[in-house]
């Protein structure tokens, strides 16, 4: 069976424990995470958990479902159609030529987002296919640091 | 009303309805243990080691079918819960364990006795807790019982910090538990299940797969009155034995790594799979691409994860097997054509007539099966009989007439050695008007044989039957047959004085060499009253059959074994 990606959503009581019981599931039944973001849902007791994965359909399911069994789990979204971004950090050297990178930057919804006398950082947010391209794009500037954020996404 | 943290504990272990507890002190559950000794609404039993309270706990929730309690201290108490916890996890057994831990200013720091218990149950339980906070105690005590017997069930881990069993705090136990996160679905699809019975009626060769969850559930008379209204052929997983009674000609047996020809063969055969609160498990379906290959599948289990996990289902029920099996009777009653079947039971019962389940019985040396089907004609369904892992397991499984369910006790998914004797002592406190009978062997006994103590110092008389055949019998039938009998340290013949050992503990012990001698000894111990010990010496090189070689295709048995 194909591997396919596939961006879950989990909404989870926002409790100590819940993002090792998260993660040691996936550990625990050898299922792959590519990124894992989470963060607090305002005015709420719950936080939201964005993984991507990959497996067959079957190792989907099973990942699907087991999300579902842990008992602070309160929802699982297997997104299909969603807005997905991921943001980069970019650290250059101060020597590396501003404006073509900030001219890159802006092609991924990013920018120059500080400088100092030694380096200057860039930023971009966009889908994760995109960044990948970017990250390529900006390596001939000869980069010193990249940090990405894993993704976040949104149901349409 | 205020109470301290360890009276909360007791407080809802009574509230709970909890008769037996079974522990093991230690500084970090203290308090607790103190506000055992000063109550007497629940007996504690002081087991030898944790993992055979947990064990213990174990056994009595599947005699019972209530929930049983487990009490640990923090650190070595706790890890030797362990297998405890993973046994009763992978057979989704109702428990509660408690476990003491460091005081909450001590955790992370490499205290003394400090171990991250919630952490390391994680992928072993249900669910577990550490509580942080006195206000938190009653209502995560409410939720763990909750758990532990509800949906699928399973071990639960409340892990409490000593200073909190120590500290005073308002005790409202909760009527009710207040989860939005966790809802088990025990009604199954209407639509679902109009579907699945009308593949059941045009089915040509349906096949009843029963599986564990029906005794969870409690579901045994559905089960047989399903089957017996339908007359639809029935096998019967490790887990499910007693669920269809020996005697029910519907029952074609048992299935997978070790069934029978015909409960194979049916399962090869079959166009139509109803599956009852059982899991494909690996040792059940053998080969998963050669599994099955003509049949179509109606899989009802309670855990939507196991259905779909390893083979493709056509007809997914999440659900209850109880209340979905009731579902089905009502909706069939009108359509059911018992005929219909009847070729397809007439060939299942040639097959059981080519290759039926046997050994060959011997004058000279006592046969394990023997020993099973003895005590099976002697006992019968008025005993609870639970087992080790092994040899001796397979044979019980095979050859013992199960009549009922909850009848049979044993580690199925996880396979604990050890589990046994600790498990009947927990069976035994939890039902004492039945006759409670271990089956064991020589390498598994060993591994909680300190629980003769504990059986002696409360008068709990089980019976262990060792079939000892001086190996660690299963490594070595393994051994034999893939490993070109190179026997590694597999040999136990160095042996303890089994009579000894158990008459040094408070027992009584019987060893036994003659059919004869076991019919006698049996007879004395049933009547002797005390934990008992006999060693049986057995064929040592009989092996189980029928075996389906790991991995392989479940139609591919070997039957025999002529190499001796």
């Amino acid at each position: 069976m194909d591997k396919v990606r596939r961006v879950i959503s989990v909404v989870v009581a926002n409790e100590a424990q819940v993002l090792a019981r998260v993660s040691g599931l996936f550990a625990g039944r050898g299922y792959n995470i590519d990124s894992l973001t989470v963060a607090p849902i305002p005015d709420t007791d719950l936080s939201h958990m964005t993984i991507v994965t990959y497996g067959n359909r079957r190792v989907i399911e099973q990942i699907v479902k087991q999300l579902h069994k842990l008992i602070p789990t309160f929802k699982v979204i297997e997104h299909t159609e969603m807005v997905e971004k991921e943001m980069v950090l970019v650290k250059f050297p101060i020597e590396a030529p501003l404006a073509d990178v900030r001219a890159l930057c802006e092609a991924y919804n990013g920018g120059i987002v500080n400088a100092g006398t030694e380096m200057f950082i860039a930023m971009a947010a966009d889908e994760s296919a995109r960044i990948e391209h970017f990250v390529d794009a900006i390596k001939r500037y000869h980069p010193l640091e990249v940090v990405r954020s894993g993704v976040v996404a949104m149901e349409r | 009303m205020k109470m301290s943290g360890a009276q909360m504990v007791c407080e809802a272990i009574i509230a709970e309805g909890v008769k037996t507890v079974f522990g093991y002190p230690g500084g970090a559950i203290m308090n607790v243990y103190d506000e055992i000794y000063k109550q007497n609404a629940f007996k504690h039993i002081l087991t030898r080691h944790e993992q055979a309270a947990v064990h213990a706990a174990d056994g009595y929730a599947r005699a019972t079918g209530e929930v049983g309690v487990a009490m640990v201290t923090s650190g070595p108490g706790f890890t030797n819960a362990v297998t405890g916890l993973a046994t009763a996890y992978m057979d989704s057994v109702p428990l509660v364990v408690i476990s003491g831990q460091v005081p909450l200013s001590l955790i992370g720091t490499d205290g003394f006795q400090e171990v991250d218990a919630v952490g390391i149950s994680r992928p072993c339980t249900k669910h577990n807790y550490l509580v942080r906070s006195i206000e938190d105690l009653p209502r995560i005590l409410k939720e763990a019982f909750y758990i532990a017997r509800s949906g699928r069930p399973g071990p639960v881990l409340v892990d409490i910090p000593k200073d909190i069993t120590g500290e005073m705090g308002e005790f409202i136990y909760p009527d009710h538990v207040n989860l939005p996160t966790y809802k088990p679905r025990y009604k199954g699809n209407d639509r679902q299940i109009k579907k699945a019975v009308e593949a059941i009626v045009k089915a040509k060769k349906p096949l009843l797969y029963i599986g564990g969850g029906t005794v969870l559930s409690n579901a045994y008379q559905e089960v047989r009155e399903f089957a017996e209204l339908t007359q639809i052929p029935t096998v019967e997983t490790l887990m499910a034995r007693g669920v269809m009674g020996a005697k029910n000609p519907l029952l074609v047996g048992m299935l997978g790594m070790h069934g029978s020809y015909a409960a194979n063969m049916a399962m090869s055969e079959t166009d139509l799979i109803i599956s009852l609160g059982a899991r494909f498990d690996d040792r059940v379906t053998g080969k998963l691409s050669e599994f099955a290959r003509y049949a179509d599948i109606i899989h009802v289990d309670i855990d939507p994860a196991n259905i779909g996990k390893l083979v493709d289902v056509d007809y997914p029920i999440v659900g209850d097997v109880k209340t979905v099996v009731n579902k089905m009777l009502e909706m069939i009653r009108e359509k059911v054509d018992p005929d219909r079947y009847q070729v397809w039971r007439d060939i299942l019962a040639r097959y059981d007539e080519l290759h039926p389940l046997s050994y060959t019985d011997s004058d000279e040396v006592i046969k394990p099966q023997w020993v099973v089907e003895r005590v099976g004609e002697l006992v019968g369904s008025d005993a609870i009989i639970t087992s080790d892992v092994g040899q001796h397991q397979m044979w019980t499984a095979q050859f013992y007439p199960f009549d009922r369910p909850r009848q049979w006790i044993n580690s199925g998914g996880l396979g604990t050695m050890g589990y046994g004797f600790p498990a009947a002592i927990g069976a035994k406190v939890g039902v004492p008007e039945k006759t409670v009978i271990n089956f064991t062997g020589d390498g598994s006994i060993l591994m909680n044989v300190q629980e003769l103590v504990t059986a002696a110092e409360y008068g709990v008389p089980v019976i262990n039957i060792i079939l000892n055949n001086h190996f660690l019998g299963m490594v070595r039938q393994w051994q034999t047959f893939f490993y070109d009998k190179r026997y590694s340290e597999t040999d136990l013949s160095y042996q303890p004085d089994w009579k000894k050992l158990a008459e040094a503990c408070g027992g009584a012990g019987y060893d036994v060499t003659t059919k004869a001698e076991f019919d006698e000894a049996l007879r004395s111990a049933m009547e002797g009253g005390k934990v008992t010990f006999i060693n049986v010496a057995v064929d040592r090189f009989e092996n189980v059959l029928p075996m389906v070689p790991a991995g392989g295709a479940l139609y591919n048995m070997l039957l025999e074994h002529k190499d001796q």
